[in-house]
């Protein structure tokens, strides 16, 4: 069984605090090649905390955050684009004034040129330039079923579409760790089911997803490893099986614990 | 020494008028989250419309109310026609729309009156009173006694009365207030016609002291502006303190520096202090909630 | 893709600077006097200087009250250049621009770093200062009262007359607004509009949004600060008034107006703002007021401009 050592991001002891309040108290885990990590826990947990502090929008008060074994933490957000670590947003930070298929074409940043004398007197090699990236955003968007939308105007789509639209924008870094705060937030079953199919189809790809997430039932079914966090402490670890029989979880999401009603069919349902 | 102690006090007449632009900046920025850049017109007005009501034949102290109560209905309509409608706007929207008020008050105030300085008569005579080899006005330690008067009875009013106590909590938690029977508006509303009353009350002080023209308006918003960062956007004690600082500073460089350069020193301020401090000296560096 | 193909995308692409030189080649069919050419010229210059902050604001939502003083900065350097240092007036120009492009790279840094209301009031100190600079630096600017300039000098040709001013005035312009378009579909581009989309999610995709801002800043600076040059080259003579808070509103009005972040609404805003008070010819005493008003109309009804208010209509009828 490997451990740290071949972790792909690994975060150790993390803390933050806020006006007092420890947000983060002392966080750590690790994630693998192509493994499905989800983060879950009751609200205030700090999950999308965890999450702003490992993207670098927060700087943590203490700790280590690693990205394929190299110390990041406190580096700023476009800095971890180009190491390989990108992230969605639990309030869908969208482009909306921008088209669907130029807000992936965005995500192909950290690949593209930046002279910018090329860029004012436009250069035949930056029409090159924006049709490759325009090739590779339309893939993308093949991928989370977009394609057809790619010119429409973003902030003319439907939710769930632009849910799907963030991923492929972070996908288009071609990340080595892609963070998703809950994407399948306010998502009707159909489309949780393609996110489903959407997300194991990243992991297969190798790149390692990590998740937010409140829907339980997705959790299960997709998770490799789960990581509980409550009060800004990890609660506990473990495979979907371990955790849903851990009396510390079922505690920290109900409040008692009553061993006559079935632990798992409480957190299975 | 005297020569010191004479800026010392010409620093605090002007520092007072800018503790005033500063407070009227903190009011209508903790009741409706927007930097009001007309600040500076409601202190020109003041000054303005008391000439101007002389000028119809009203005694002193009628044509000085009728001034501040003029004064504080235009602020009111700056808000119900030009602030409300763009609720939830964007900053810079907001940020352009109370230049462009500021820009309409001044513009349209040089029609009405054209562009010569006019002059108030001094209330307590003007004969300079000296104080420790140096000399004040009786205008000036006026300017300096209001400003006081007026940060004190501010102080009584939001914390010791319910009227207060309301408007407090208009701005710090609009939807709650309205949940206990608040109207948010008329609370809006009050700290916008509130603060020009207190600035243009001011501008009428001063006129005595430096004349009253339709451009002076702009200086005065960005000099008080400077004042209310200094003392920390929001903090109406700062903005006291922070008034005083500018006027202190303004006086010091023209008396030891360059009197030429004496306006820049506000401004020098501003730059340096949010260079330092991109959010103010006591403002919180918010983080954006994603 | 054919030659045809590759011509008619082409022709898409820059349809909006195409346009923009077809007016410019039909326009004198239209004017009679040497006043018509000089309004039209003013127009052009100040076309460039609303391009270059449509840039900045357009995109980062960076409200500059200051760039008056890029302006004044460009015009000074042409007229003390050849004065005080002796230097021919092209090469004065020249360095005026890069001065230009200099203070807002140095300035740029920590200034943006501000948001918001501290960002506007430090960019209105700023022009302020630059203006107070020329005010009173009476031994090498002249004063309130101003200076004279010596007029541009190319290979023995004297660029001078409201005709001449009104086709270098166009060219200008032309290069100037075909570099902008450019920008706009380049990576440089993009990661402007995902700026102004959401600073945020710009970052996390890998923009450095504090680069970029400065790049942004720095462009328009050097784009005011050429028009400012021009301005004093075409009247010969130049006051601290070319610099001061009415032409940073002016401009800050002629890009709200037109349209933010629309090159063709920059000039529909510059032309909107400088031909339309001719017709009023009460107008020079209501300038303030008339611009007051205008910002905040366009603020509460017509947020994004003219030009993109009609193009989003135009797109609703297609």
């Amino acid at each position: 069984m490997s451990g740290p050592l071949t972790a792909v991001l690994e975060v150790r002891d993390l803390v933050i605090e806020f006006g007092g309040v420890r947000a983060l108290d002392g966080v750590s885990f690790h994630a693998r090649k192509g493994q499905v990590l989800s983060v879950i826990g009751p609200n205030g947990a700090g999950k999308t905390t965890l999450f702003n502090v490992v993207s670098g929008i927060y700087r943590a008060n203490a700790g280590q955050v690693l990205l394929a074994g190299q110390e990041v933490a406190g580096q700023p957000p476009h800095i971890l684009a180009r190491r390989g670590l990108s992230r969605t947003f639990q309030n869908l930070q969208i482009f909306f004034q921008m088209s669907v298929i130029e807000n992936v074409m965005v995500g192909r940043h950290v690949h593209e040129g930046r002279n910018l004398l090329a860029h004012l007197c436009g250069l035949r090699s930056v029409g090159r330039q924006n049709a490759a990236t325009r090739e590779q955003a339309l893939r993308l968007l093949d991928r989370v079923g977009l394609a057809a939308h790619a010119d429409r105007l973003a902030a003319s789509m439907a939710y769930g579409a632009l849910k799907r639209l963030e991923i492929a924008r972070a996908l288009a870094i071609e990340p080595l760790v892609l963070m998703l705060d809950e994407p399948a937030a306010g998502c009707n079953p159909r489309e949780t089911a393609e996110l489903d199919e959407i997300i194991q189809d990243i992991a297969r790809s190798g790149i390692t997803v990590v998740l937010v997430e409140h829907n339980i039932r997705l959790i299960m079914k997709i998770s490799d490893h789960i990581v509980v966090l409550n009060y800004g402490r990890k609660l506990s670890e473990g495979t979907a099986a371990e955790v849903s029989c851990d009396a510390k979880v079922v505690e920290a999401y109900l409040g008692t614990v009553d061993t006559q009603a079935g632990v798992v069919s409480v957190v299975g349902a | 020494m005297s020569e010191f102690l004479q800026f010392i006090l010409a620093g605090m007449t002007v520092g007072a008028i800018y503790s005033v632009v500063a407070l009227g900046f903190t009011m209508v920025f903790n009741a409706s989250g927007v930097v009001n850049f007309a600040q500076g017109e409601f202190v020109m007005l003041g000054g303005m419309l008391t000439v101007y009501g002389m000028a119809l034949g009203m005694p002193y102290s009628v044509a000085a109310l009728f001034a501040v109560v003029a004064t504080s209905l235009i602020s009111v309509a700056l808000y119900d026609f030009a602030i409300r409608p763009a609720r939830g706007a964007p900053v810079y929207a907001l940020i352009i729309i109370t230049v462009g008020a500021s820009i309409l008050i001044r513009g349209l105030t040089k029609i009405a009156f054209g562009t010569g300085p006019r002059d108030l008569p001094p209330l307590l005579g003007d004969e300079p009173v000296r104080v420790a080899g140096a000399v004040i006005l009786p205008q000036s330690m006026l300017v300096i006694a209001s400003t006081l008067a007026i940060y004190l009875c501010l102080w009584l009013l939001l914390q010791k009365t319910l009227l207060g106590h309301a408007v407090v909590a208009s701005a710090n938690n609009r939807m709650a207030a309205q949940m206990v029977g608040i109207d948010v508006d008329v609370m809006t509303r009050f700290s916008f016609s509130l603060s020009a009353a207190i600035g243009a009350f001011s501008g009428i002080l001063i006129s005595p002291i430096t004349l009253v023209s339709y451009d002076m308006g702009t200086m005065l918003a960005l000099k008080g502006f400077a004042a209310a960062i200094l003392g920390g956007m929001g903090s109406p004690l700062g903005a006291i303190l922070g008034g005083v600082l500018v006027g202190l500073s303004e006086a010091m460089s023209a008396g030891y520096l360059s009197s030429q350069y004496k306006d820049a020193t506000a401004f020098v301020i501003i730059i340096l202090v949010l260079f330092v401090f991109p959010n103010g000296l006591v403002g919180k560096s918010g983080h954006e909630r994603v | 893709m054919s030659v045809f193909e590759s011509l008619r995308l082409s022709l898409h692409a820059n349809g909006g600077v195409l346009a923009l030189a077809g007016v410019m080649l039909f326009l004198p069919f239209l004017l009679t006097s040497d006043f018509h050419y000089r309004v039209i010229a003013l127009v052009w210059i100040f076309s460039l200087a609303v391009v270059g902050l449509n840039i900045l604001m357009g995109h980062t939502g960076v409200v500059s009250l200051g760039h008056g003083g890029f302006v004044g900065l460009g015009a000074y350097s042409v007229a003390v250049g050849p004065v005080l240092l002796g230097i021919p007036v092209w090469l004065s120009l020249l360095v005026g621009v890069l001065l230009g492009g200099f203070l807002a790279l140095l300035i740029g840094k920590p200034l943006l770093r501000l948001k918001g209301h501290y960002l506007a009031a430090a960019t209105l100190g700023f022009g302020i200062l630059v203006f107070m600079l020329f005010s009173n630096e009476v031994r090498w600017t002249g004063g309130p009262d101003g200076m004279s300039v010596k007029r541009l000098n190319l290979f023995g040709w004297e660029v001078r007359g409201a005709q001449t001013w009104y086709w270098v005035g166009a060219g200008v312009l032309l290069v100037g607004a075909w570099m902008a378009r450019n920008l706009e579909r380049s990576p440089t581009g993009r990661a402007l509009q995902a700026i102004h989309g959401s600073e945020v999610a710009a970052a996390i995709t890998g923009v450095d949004v504090a680069g970029y801002k400065l790049i942004a800043f720095v462009l328009s600076a050097l784009y005011a600060t050429a028009a400012g040059a021009m301005m004093a080259l075409m009247n010969g003579h130049v006051t601290p008034g070319i610099g001061d808070f009415l032409v940073s509103l002016q401009l800050l009005t002629m890009v709200v107006l037109g349209g933010m972040g629309s090159l063709l609404g920059a000039v529909v805003g510059a032309a909107l703002l400088l031909v339309l008070p001719q017709f009023l010819t009460v107008v020079h005493d209501y300038e303030h007021a008339f611009i007051g008003l205008i910002l905040i109309v366009c603020m509460i009804f017509l947020r994004s401009g003219i030009v993109p208010t009609l193009h989003a209509r135009f797109r609703k009828y297609q």
